[in-house]
């Protein structure tokens, strides 16, 4: 599976980079060698081998779904890149 | 009475829980020589010296009344920038969070704090802890105190070096695939990576969530067991923090390593490491055995595959905890974008730098349609033949001893042209993470040009106690344990 330039362009817009030229023509490259030697992997019969996601044997974890209030919600919106009163403003979404 | 700077952090705890120093006084004196000794090494983006006053003053006041501030009384702490702290700038070296200030602690923050510790300031590291040698740092490369003109390792290199220059006593890194031992090693310090789930990662910035553990640099052991104990245990904010008692660590320093059976896996002496390397580990080997362990050569099959594995799986969970970084409730906004997509689009691929931009695509395409089996999944599945190796080794063994790093601290611009070169330098301590056992360097030797070695010592899950014994032992009958000339 070698990488080409239309996957570069797909994964950027998929992971929202918007990537210059140059930098979309080094990913090709740097990413193209990273993957051939991930290849490695292909030797690894991993027929009936079930896929580790997590290491401690842990189920699921509950707790009671009870709202805590936060100390300073003022310091959260002070890190808003734009905002009024308490919201965040964002570029309009729905034309 | 010797400069507070050359204390471990035991001994300026005990003295200012004695009166015999002053908590504030210790923070000046760490703070001042920060100052001084930062522009040769630059280990700090940001020193926070009227936090630490004040935290300081709290602890003197607390003894005044006569309370006991807890066990870190007064000691300072450098805390790596990928850490919540309260009030103060973490921006993880990157960018995209230049003016970002957090507003709750961390966990391991919470437990320090309550602890009696003082925070002197944020350390360098290589953005997002992406890295090996803290060049990927959206600000400065950090210097190893033992030679400026190499790298301190990475990713925690800032906190690294901030306790080999002794400018703190002891510090706070993270490790996902060795960031934490590996550069102990280059720097010649005690660095641990404690057993995956044993120390909350709530407030940690994260990377790749299923291999992050949060540890401490020292520069001896029984400061490393000391922070251990602090920062360790369950915590509600984070459910993979694992239901398991925290022990005394500090208890089990004393058990020596008789009848210690030390496992060495021939798969972790290979062609390309230095020589002085492989020397100053077999030694140590060697001292453990004289001191009582048993030695047993022994054999962890799929080490090869480790590389390949972890530059799958990290930064596929990267991409995916990476997509916050929206431009939207927090961090760089572009002033081009002129729609929503735009908006995400080009905030990050301003605030991201190249490394960052690298595991994002690498991650998304891992984890994209028609991809996902072949690299995910089947990573996730070697992942598992890994983990069983080290679940048999265990059968047999009680630690294992390798090398930390394969070679000594490399030169500033030696590698960062060459992703996959630099990616290699972590050969040695990806494993560790995939499979979730503890892990811990600390100084073995020294090469001819005067740079440390680091032994790396990894342990069965939840049994730092061994881990922390054996390299107690060890240290006691050996002098590694030594402050660069430059920092003096």
């Amino acid at each position: 599976m070698s990488l080409t330039e239309k996957d570069v362009n797909h994964v950027a817009r998929l992971a929202r980079l918007a990537l210059t030229p140059a930098e979309r023509a080094n990913a090709l490259g740097q990413l193209g060698r990273i993957l051939e030697h991930i290849q490695a992997l292909a030797k690894y019969d991993v027929t009936d081998v079930p896929p580790t996601s997590h290491v401690v044997p842990l189920a699921n974890v509950w707790r009671e779904d009870k709202a805590a209030a936060f100390a300073n919600p003022e310091s959260i919106l002070a890190n808003a890149p734009d905002r009024e009163d308490v919201y965040f403003k964002v570029k309009k979404v729905i034309e | 009475m010797s400069a507070v700077h050359g204390l471990t952090a035991r001994e300026i705890a005990r003295r200012v829980r004695a009166r015999e120093l002053k908590a504030v006084d210790v923070a000046r004196a760490f703070l001042d020589r920060a100052k001084a000794l930062d522009p040769k090494f630059k280990v700090f983006l940001c020193l926070t010296e009227e936090a630490a006053l004040a935290q300081a003053r709290g602890v003197d006041d607390r003894i005044a009344r006569g309370e006991d501030p807890g066990p870190l009384a007064g000691v300072p702490v450098a805390i790596k920038d990928n850490l919540c702290v309260t009030g103060t700038r973490t921006t993880c070296a990157s960018k995209i969070l230049e003016n970002f200030t957090a507003n709750y602690d961390a966990t391991v923050i919470e437990k320090l704090r309550a602890a009696g510790a003082v925070f002197l300031g944020k350390t360098n590291l290589d953005e997002f802890a992406m890295g090996s040698s803290t060049e990927n740092s959206a600000y400065f490369t950090t210097r190893n105190p033992w030679d400026p003109s190499r790298v301190p390792g990475g990713s925690s290199g800032g906190s690294a070096a901030a306790v080999a220059a002794r400018l703190a006593p002891v510090s706070l890194g993270s490790d996902t695939g060795g960031s934490i031992r590996q550069p102990a090693a280059l720097c010649g310090v005690v660095g641990l990576k404690p057993t995956y789930g044993r120390v909350s990662r709530f407030g940690l910035v994260a990377f790749a969530s299923s291999l992050d553990q949060i540890g401490p640099f020292s520069t001896d052991v029984a400061d490393a067991a000391l922070v251990l104990g602090v920062i360790a245990g369950p915590d509600p904010k984070d459910s993979t923090s694992a239901p398991v008692p925290v022990p005394d660590f500090s208890k089990a320093l004393a058990r020596g390593v008789k009848g210690l059976r030390v496992g060495l896996p021939r798969e972790y002496f290979i062609d390309g490491m230095d020589p002085a390397v492989e020397k100053a580990v077999r030694e140590a080997v060697k001292t453990l055995e004289s001191l009582g362990a048993q030695v047993v050569e022994i054999s962890l099959p799929h080490t090869d595959a480790g590389l390949s594995v972890y530059y799958i799986l990290a930064p596929s969970e990267a991409s995916a905890n990476l997509a916050r970084f929206d431009g939207v409730r927090y961090g760089h906004r572009s002033p081009r974008a002129e729609n929503l997509l735009q908006q995400y689009e080009l905030s990050r691929d301003e605030g991201f730098g190249p490394e960052v931009k690298r595991r994002i695509l690498l991650g998304t395409y891992a984890l994209s349609s028609g991809y996902y089996d072949a690299y995910y999944l089947k990573a996730q599945k070697v992942r598992t033949l890994i983990k069983r190796d080290f679940d048999k080794a265990f059968e047999s063994v009680d630690i294992i001893a390798t090398p930390t790093s394969p070679t000594a601290a490399f030169k500033a611009g030696e590698k960062s042209n060459d992703p996959l070169q630099m990616y290699l330098s972590d050969v040695f301590t990806i494993s560790c993470n995939l499979a979730g056992v503890p892990g811990l360097s600390l100084p073995c030797g020294f090469t001819a040009e005067n740079l440390p070695v680091g032994l790396q010592l990894l342990g069965k899950p939840f049994d730092e106690e061994t881990l922390l014994a054996a390299a107690a032992a060890y240290e006691k009958a050996t002098a590694w344990v030594r402050t660069p000339p430059l920092a003096v």
